[in-house]
């Protein structure tokens, strides 16, 4: 653990970099190829939609005795229930000791009591000891209805308030971006996976729409932070000083991401392994898959973005210029300056600033030559320090 | 908050009696524990959709309210206790009862209320099974007479002195009702269309097998027999204590067109104004006609709402126009009373079951049981993980969430006692999940003290140059949530309210605990000797900063790395 505070200090001084924006191509790529799987997946396979969607009734029962019912079994009980249309009920074992059956809508006061007393008769246990659910065919409708309602007024929401605290249209625009990555990224989870999307799962996407932008908001704050000054300065240009801020929070993010999960995890945990199905399980499992999510996509999609996005304006372009003009006359410089260079805190962050891909050509491409090229995919796991010449890292 | 800590004391003193405070309202309350939903007890929870029969269009929030009103008074009479109905949205109607796994529940709730008149052939009073109260004929059975209520001068219908139901009161036992034993009782028709038309209604007359089954009938018996509109029906009023023997239907509830409590003109005592559309008027004039000819009680037509008698004025000449005034006994509160009973069973709403959520008590137990667990484990999880990587600032992380576990546990209680907020499975999700929200405004707190260190401050500096900005990203973080919280609770329909509920009130209560416990402690701690000088255990030393020394404690500045001259591969 100390090791992961020494990075920590490491990654704040900027020290040990990644260059989490310089390779933005290929994290556009990753997401674009997740994103892709999803969108196939949820137009080839579709999303399995709770019997609170589509109206139906799902009974469940826990067997007392270790002799479970066959499901074979079950489905002959139910026949000699004398209900018509049973023949396309669901029925699965939970565990070794639960039954669920799942059926199409039932009248609640002619059909539900005799299914009832049939699973269980058929169970050896009472009919009281059957849970059951209902729900009309037409209210399933309301329910999505209200939950897309939901979806649309929470967005619109979202983007009022990113607007609000950033004042920034960029700004918005990229954590914007973000939020729409995760919550396709954990629909399309879904419909690869085959998870069932119940209420429950909908609470839990709206719940990770607001992680998702808190993750954003955290970077976002630092990078504001780092460029509060920047086009007075001609130490860094603005993806340097957005890369630079990503590495700071790093450590944060991770451990944010790490606490906010261990709970979901517990949770999914009892949700799974107690009670097998469930709002419980449906819940922590979005909320699982999209705060990974989130903290990957403030990282590795928010930032870069935003920092592409800014490095059009042209005020940034300028200062890019001049940065590069900077190096370009340092790098001609004899190298003979270090030894005496001061070490006060401005310079530590100075020489390590980061030069993105869209600095124009010159001696920035040098630069970044060294430090582009070896961390991989997997930079964010193994420490890839930025290695400079001596010469290019003082004035 | 002052910059240099202001008083962080007196801040945990009154974060204390804050505590307290609420502990003593607790004891107030009497009640320890939050009341638990139905998913986590067993229960049986019933959504119903008001469906307009007057085609699409809204429903009239007023009429939601009665049949609210009218669905309470039915559950009730299960005599099941602690059931809840409430309205959601502008057209749900909630029912919520624990333990009770009847199916009868479902079929009692959904049904609309049917309100119909019928002529009384018998009125017998009888001891009802609890202590009767004189008084508690609040719905007008007390004295009532039918008059015409025509802007024309009207005959007075002379009130028939018919005596106040007092349960002993001189209700004459009707003729010919020979205490029979209770012979066994013929099969009665249980559909309509076997019976007298409303039309043919007033010329019924009850054969000698009505009389003795009549006889029989205890009001103990009341919901055996069905109310079919076209057949006799027994049936008692509200208070059990005047059994009734009623004709065919006379005239139906829908013909009613509205029903309104009021005080005539020149006079002191509340009424109830009838209205009757053209069918029912007819119908209606028709029925006091021939009615105002009988003797008493049988000059007496029945209000009869689910086949209980609400009223049952007596008539002395045919009421034309379609207007009749109910007068009686009535103080204002019976009179409203009674007027929307009829208002409901005239409404133009039917019900639709929209969803039965039904939860036996051992599966509630069990999803009790696991929602415990997955509380006890994530919170375990999180504070191992807050001691490994901060050390001995994990002791502020388990003393912050102990805090904010206490108030949230006492803002549950207390929530439920005053609100009726039931924590549900949804909502305990919700709780569990606060843990990583509440966990994680520590993380941004202590790494912003970090940040500042490693900026060259000392510990007690940096405490609260560290707060000052993370103060902000914890509230921005709450806000997120707050707002989550909102929507969901807004537009989500059913359990999952609960999520929200919890959600949005552990996210009050982290800021709650951040403002006034984690920040005060943190600036007492940094006084210490063993955080504020960098302890090796106290997750602030140099090493596990990354820095040389802890700047402040000795004046070392410039021991600070540089880094710029180590790095290496």
């Amino acid at each position: 653990m100390s090791k992961v505070s020494e990075l920590g200090h490491r990654l704040y001084t900027g020290e040990v970099s990644y260059d989490f924006l310089g390779r933005r191509r290929r994290w556009y790529a990753l997401s674009a190829i997740l994103l892709s799987i999803s969108v196939l997946a949820v137009v080839l396979r579709g999303l399995t939609w709770g019997i609170e969607f589509s109206g139906g009734a799902d009974f469940k029962a826990s067997t007392t005795t270790a002799a479970s019912t066959s499901v074979t079994q079950m489905r002959a009980a139910l026949e000699a229930s004398g209900v018509p249309e049973l023949d396309e009920a669901e029925i699965y074992t939970i565990g070794d000791n639960q039954i669920r059956v799942q059926t199409r809508t039932l009248d609640p006061t002619e059909e539900v009591p005799k299914v009832r007393a049939a699973i269980a008769s058929e169970l050896g246990i009472s009919s009281e000891d059957v849970a059951y659910s209902l729900i009309g065919a037409s209210w399933g409708g309301q329910i999505t209805e209200r939950a897309l309602i939901a979806l649309a007024v929470f967005l619109t929401l979202v983007a009022i308030v990113i607007w609000a605290y950033f004042r920034d249209a960029k700004m918005s625009a990229a954590a914007l971006i973000a939020l729409v990555h995760d919550l396709m990224l954990t629909i399309g989870i879904y419909a690869l996976v085959g998870f069932t999307v119940t209420p429950a799962t909908l609470i839990g996407v709206l719940t990770i729409l607001g992680y998702s932008l808190y993750d954003t908001v955290v970077v976002f704050d630092k990078v504001r932070e780092n460029v509060r000054d920047i086009k007075a300065s001609t130490t860094r240009t603005y993806s340097e000083a957005a890369n630079l801020a990503v590495n700071q929070v790093l450590v944060r993010s991770i451990n944010t991401t790490i606490i906010g999960v261990l709970p979901v995890a517990a949770l999914l945990f009892a949700g799974t392994v107690i009670l097998g199905e469930g709002p419980l399980k449906d819940l922590a499992l979005a909320l699982f898959v999209g705060m990974v999510s989130g903290a990957y996509s403030s990282i590795f999609i928010a930032t870069p973005l935003l920092a592409q996005l800014k490095e059009r304006e042209p005020d940034m372009k300028k200062l890019t210029t001049r940065v590069n003009n900077r190096r370009q006359r340092e790098v001609q410089k004899p190298p003979s300056d270090d030894v005496a260079a001061p070490a006060s805190r401005d310079e530590v962050l100075d020489d390590t600033g980061y030069a993105g891909e869209s600095t124009p050509v010159g001696a920035a491409a040098v630069r970044t030559g060294s430090a582009g090229a070896p961390a991989g995919e997997r930079g964010a796991r193994r420490p890839q320090p930025q290695r400079k010449p001596r010469s290019a890292r003082k004035k | 908050m002052a910059s240099q800590g202001g008083h962080p004391g007196r801040t945990l003193i009154a974060l204390a009696v804050i505590i307290a405070g609420l502990a003593g309202l607790i004891a107030v309350g009497g009640n320890w524990t939050p009341k638990l939903g139905l998913d986590l007890r067993g229960g049986t929870t019933i959504t119903l959709t008001a469906v307009n029969t007057s085609g699409s269009g809204a429903v009239d929030p007023n009429s939601l309210q009665l049949a609210k009103t009218i669905i309470q008074s039915r559950v009730d009479s299960l005599g099941v206790g602690e059931s809840e109905v409430t309205t959601a949205g502008d057209r749900q109607i909630i029912v919520s009862v624990p333990n009770v796994q009847q199916d009868e529940l479902v079929r009692l709730v959904g049904q609309t209320a049917v309100l119909r008149f019928r002529a009384v052939h018998a009125a017998e009073s009888v001891t009802p099974p609890p202590a009767p109260e004189p008084t508690a004929s609040a719905s007008g059975s007390g004295n009532p007479s039918a008059e015409p209520s025509g802007a024309a001068s009207t005959p007075s219908e002379s009130a028939s002195g018919e005596p106040s139901a007092s349960p002993t009161g001189n209700n004459r036992p009707l003729a010919g009702l020979p205490t029979a034993p209770p012979a066994p009782r013929s099969p009665r028709p249980t559909v309509e269309g076997q019976g007298t038309p409303p039309d043919r209604a007033i010329g019924w007359q009850p054969s000698p097998e009505d009389q003795a089954d009549f006889a029989a009938f205890t009001c103990a018996d009341k919901d055996k027999q069905p109310d079919i509109a076209d057949q006799p029906l027994f049936s008692c009023d509200e208070t059990g204590t005047v059994k009734y023997l009623l004709g065919p239907t006379l005239v139906e509830g829908d013909q009613l067109s509205s029903a309104v409590a009021g005080v005539p003109q020149n006079d002191v005592r509340w009424v109830v104004n009838l209205d009757f559309n053209s069918e029912g008027a007819i119908a209606f004039e028709n029925a006091t006609r021939e009615l105002a000819t009988r003797q008493d009680p049988q000059n007496r037509f029945a209000i009869v709402l689910d086949g209980e008698t609400i009223s049952a004025p007596s008539v002395s000449a045919a009421i034309p126009g379609g207007r009749a005034e109910i007068s009686g006994d009535f103080n204002q509160e019976s009179a409203t009373q009674l007027a929307n009973v009829l208002k409901y069973g005239a409404l133009p709403l039917a019900f639709e079951v929209s969803e039965v959520a039904n939860v036996s008590a051992t599966l509630g137990g069990e999803q009790l049981r696991a929602g415990i667990i997955a509380g006890i484990i994530g919170l375990a999880l999180v504070v191992i993980y807050c001691f490994l990587y901060y050390r001995g600032l994990g002791i502020v992380v388990v003393a912050s969430l102990g805090v904010a576990g206490i108030l949230t546990y006492q803002a549950m209680v207390l929530l439920g006692g005053s609100v009726g907020f039931a924590l549900n499975l949804a909502g305990t999700a919700g709780a569990i999940v606060a843990i990583g929200i509440t966990a994680d405004s520590f993380v941004i707190f202590f790494e912003r003290i970090r940040d500042e260190v490693r900026e060259g401050r000392s510990l007690r500096t940096a405490v609260e140059t560290g707060w000052r900005r993370a103060r902000q990203t914890i509230l921005i973080a709450d806000a997120v949530s707050m707002l989550s919280a909102l929507i969901l609770f807004i537009l989500a329909i059913g359990s999952v309210k609960g999520f929200a509920f919890t959600l949005g009130l552990t996210t009050l209560i982290d800021v709650v605990v951040v403002f006034m416990f984690t920040k005060p402690l943190m600036t007492l701690l940094a006084r210490t000797k063993f955080f504020g000088g960098g302890h090796p255990l106290s997750g602030l030393d140099p090493a596990h900063l990354g820095v040389k020394a802890l700047p402040g404690s000795r004046t070392r500045r410039p021991a600070i790395r540089r880094p710029a001259e180590e790095v290496s591969v």
